[in-house]
């Protein structure tokens, strides 16, 4: 059997090369980072260049970085930390968000996937009490990039904080904090490549944070926990490695573009999600309606294919995807599924999707030609 | 904000003998050779159940809980992932507390626990939550009968660490956890520094909730465990939320290599406890000898016999304690625990035993692990002996 194809980068990317040499080095070293002996000290000099690495990536400065666990953490210090009570969210934020504070006001998304900045500014304007906003950069499941800049303007002009779950967007898009204005960044590491299990959280200057794990004071209070050094080391590399290779970004824009053009000459009533707004290069959601999501996953895993339906978190539950259904996608949101590209993906890969997608719609139509619009 | 801390060498291992395993071990290279293929051609997210790719990681990751599980003679689905101990000694504390802060709005724990443990306390108190500080005798130990008197049907924790990471005491959890059941507090062990260094069984100790480190057995670091209870079963309020994994209790994908990790260096431990901790002992011994021999004046701060088989912790009168472990340059040693080693000031838990400031800041805490061998302790021996020499012949100085 040929050997199995992933098309599923934002679930998780395959640790990077580079990564994973650096953590290599690491397990020959030991030392808990803040013991003062010379093993702890080397180590310490380890993550202060992850750190350096991880700032460069998004233009932070590194004393603004605190290594966390993973973005859920991430995005759940920043909800909870800064004791603000009002909070903005937009509705096609991550369950991380969108569970971290359940009582968060929702902002509506357009149909095209980005957020209703006049619904924000009419919020905003209603009151007058301390309010942090957040609004993630690009949407894990569609690839939609939302107006930050805007959005971080019409904040900054009421008084309010604002957060930005930049998970998915880190490595594939250029992210410059200080263009973004954001005053909280979330990143995580295995989705650039990185290994899974290490996070970030860059704080902006003048940002009062409390922490939500104490202990011993590491991560300068902001987060204790014994520092996660091959984790946070391999985060560093592939930082390095994503900002070094943006240009992958046009090789994966032209083999999604090329798929998506390749579907909808194939399947006319195909419905793309988001592709009206300004997207993610390696993303690409959409639709066969009367095709339940979860017969294509599955008849794509059998040919050895691996794409997703939804997010990876929440594809235990077989559920219509939020995302999709603040996009009024209605019921197509149930027949979406999710094409994610990577460093490692080449066009080979897209045409074993394309070939399978094909077979798995041609086998259908002939079993139930009137589930088909196009038979 | 305060300052980066420098490095001051490079990251090259540097020469010296790692007698610090109670701050970290060193990752076992089996563990190391069972998380590798995770790390490249298994590296699906364990979450995504809907293809092959997530299916090995899930199985991989089901393996891991159960070895872990197999350690503390737990069941499987008791096994919660966290990024480590300091995670879980949080979630269990914060999320019992807050869970249970209606009926039961008291904590207990020991003046000599982990910061962690301390600061996440400190914590529920300022949310209105009492605590219980209780003090422990002159070897480290608990006093049972004062810990009898202050657990009432209105607590809903007891926090009481395995094994005390700087002086290596083991308190008496059997009876620590019959003690709580019969009152109906939860029972809570951090067990970063015992877990795979003693036998622990959840059911026979009574233990509700146990905390676990990667990176204190020979496991990677970035990953723990909370062991939470099913029957009788324990309710907490998770420390953060997302996309619902282990039980709700833990949102976050999960870290497949390290949980592997973890999974193996619990194999490890499991089977090689007995053997190992024989070794340390002799070892330990060894060292312990010779100083006292040696060296007039010493202290052995903690109980001797209930103690972890790698863990020295020592006391020299008559000498200035600043200069101490700069005098002892070949062995990386620690003054007191790593997370508070950075700030200079006399170790909590000694104080805690009586120590005076001054001999408290004159200790050295030394940890013997699974790589140390009879020529390193036969150096140690050496070079502590020289180093305190030195010292006390330097004369006292005035404190600074």
């Amino acid at each position: 059997m040929q050997q199995a194809v992933y098309l599923d980068y934002n679930a998780t990317a395959p640790l990077r090369p580079e990564a994973a040499a650096a953590m290599a080095e690491t397990h020959g070293l030991t030392g808990n980072a803040s013991s003062v002996h010379g093993f702890g000290r080397s180590v310490r000099r380890l993550i202060e260049t992850a750190r350096e690495r991880v700032a460069d990536l998004v233009g932070a400065d590194p004393a603004r970085i605190v290594f966390t666990s993973g973005g859920t953490e991430s995005n759940n210090l920043a909800l909870r930390g800064t004791g603000r009570q009002r909070l903005l969210i937009s509705a096609g934020e991550h369950d991380s968000v969108l569970q971290a504070v359940p009582d968060a006001e929702i902002l509506p998304l357009h149909a095209d996937g980005r957020v209703d900045l006049a619904v924000l500014e009419g919020k905003l304007a209603s009151s007058s009490q301390p309010t942090l906003v957040s609004v993630m950069l690009a949407n894990n499941e569609t690839g939609v990039i939302q107006p930050l800049a805007e959005v971080a303007a019409l904040a900054h002009q009421h008084g309010a904080l604002l957060h930005c779950d930049a998970v998915q967007a880190a490595g594939k898009i250029a992210v410059a904090m200080p263009d973004l204005a954001a005053d909280l960044l979330s990143l995580s590491a295995h989705k650039l490549g990185g290994p899974t299990g290490a996070g970030a959280l860059v704080i902006g200057d003048g940002v009062d944070l409390r922490p939500l794990l104490k202990g011993g004071g590491q991560e300068r209070g902001y987060r204790a926990g014994t520092e996660n050094i091959p984790g946070i080391v391999g985060f560093g590399a592939a930082a390095l490695v994503a900002r070094e290779t943006f240009a992958e970004g046009v090789r994966l824009e032209a083999l999604r573009d090329g798929m998506e053009c390749q579907l909808a000459e194939f399947a006319p009533e195909v419905a793309f999600f988001g592709s009206d707004a300004p997207r993610l290069p390696n993303t690409s959601c959409f639709a066969l309606p009367g095709m339940p999501a979860e017969t294509q996953v599955m008849a794509l895993d059998l040919a050895g294919v691996a794409v997703s339906a939804g997010s990876a978190c929440s594809s235990g539950k077989v559920r219509p995807s939020h995302v999709l259904q603040a996009m009024a996608a209605g019921d197509q949101a149930s027949c979406a599924i999710r094409v994610s590209l990577g460093w490692r993906s080449e066009a080979a890969h897209v045409e074993r999707f394309l070939d399978a997608w094909r077979a798995l719609y041609s086998r259908c139509a002939q079993a139930a030609p009137a589930a088909t619009p196009a038979a | 904000m305060t300052e980066q801390h420098e490095g001051r060498q490079s990251a090259e291992a540097p020469r010296q003998i790692y007698l610090d395993y109670q701050a970290t071990t060193p990752t076992d290279p089996r563990v190391v050779e069972a998380m590798a293929p995770f790390f490249g051609e298994h590296f699906g997210n364990p979450h995504s159940v809907q293809h092959g790719f997530g299916s090995i990681a899930i199985a991989a990751v089901e393996r891991a809980r159960a070895q872990i599980a197999e350690l503390i003679g737990a069941e499987a689905r008791e096994i919660v992932f966290t990024s480590g101990a300091t995670e879980s000694n949080n979630l269990a504390i914060k999320g019992a507390a807050r869970f249970h802060k209606a009926r039961r709005p008291h904590l207990v724990t020991l003046t000599t626990e982990h910061k962690c443990v301390l600061e996440s306390c400190r914590r529920m108190e300022s949310e209105g939550v009492a605590v219980t500080y209780l003090p422990v005798r002159e070897n480290g130990l608990v006093d049972l009968a004062g810990l009898a008197e202050v657990v009432t049907e209105r607590t809903a924790l007891v926090s009481i660490m395995a094994a005390n990471n700087e002086i290596g005491v083991i308190q008496p959890i059997a009876e620590i956890g019959a003690l709580c059941r019969e009152r109906g507090a939860y029972f809570h062990t951090d067990a970063a520094q015992a877990a795979g260094k003693i036998p622990i069984d959840v059911q026979a100790m009574s233990i509700d909730l146990l905390s676990i480190s990667g990176h204190k057995l020979y496991g990677p670091v970035g990953i723990g465990v909370l062991y939470v209870r099913r029957r009788p079963r324990v309710r907490l309020e998770p420390l953060f939320d997302g996309g619902g994994q282990e039980r709700g209790l833990r949102s976050g994908t999960l870290p497949a290599p390290l949980c592997v990790g973890l999974g193996k260096a619990c194999e490890i431990a499991r089977e090689e406890m007995a053997a190992e901790a024989a070794r340390l002992t002799r070892l330990r011994e060894k060292l312990r000898e010779a100083l006292v021999a040696r060296l007039p004046a010493i202290r052995i701060n903690g109980d001797l016999r209930e103690r972890l088989p790698g863990n020295l912790n020592l006391s020299f009168e008559n000498l200035d304690g600043g200069d101490l472990i700069d005098a002892m340059s070949g062995l990386a040693v620690s003054s007191g625990s790593a997370c508070t080693s950075a700030s200079v000031e006399p170790s909590y838990v000694l104080r805690a035993l009586g120590l005076p400031a001054e001999l408290a800041g004159a200790s050295v805490r030394v940890g013997i692990g699974r790589f140390t061998t009879d020529q390193e302790i036969d150096a140690a021996i050496e070079q502590i002996t020289a180093a305190v020499s030195r010292l006390r012949s330097a004369g006292p100085r005035a404190a600074e």
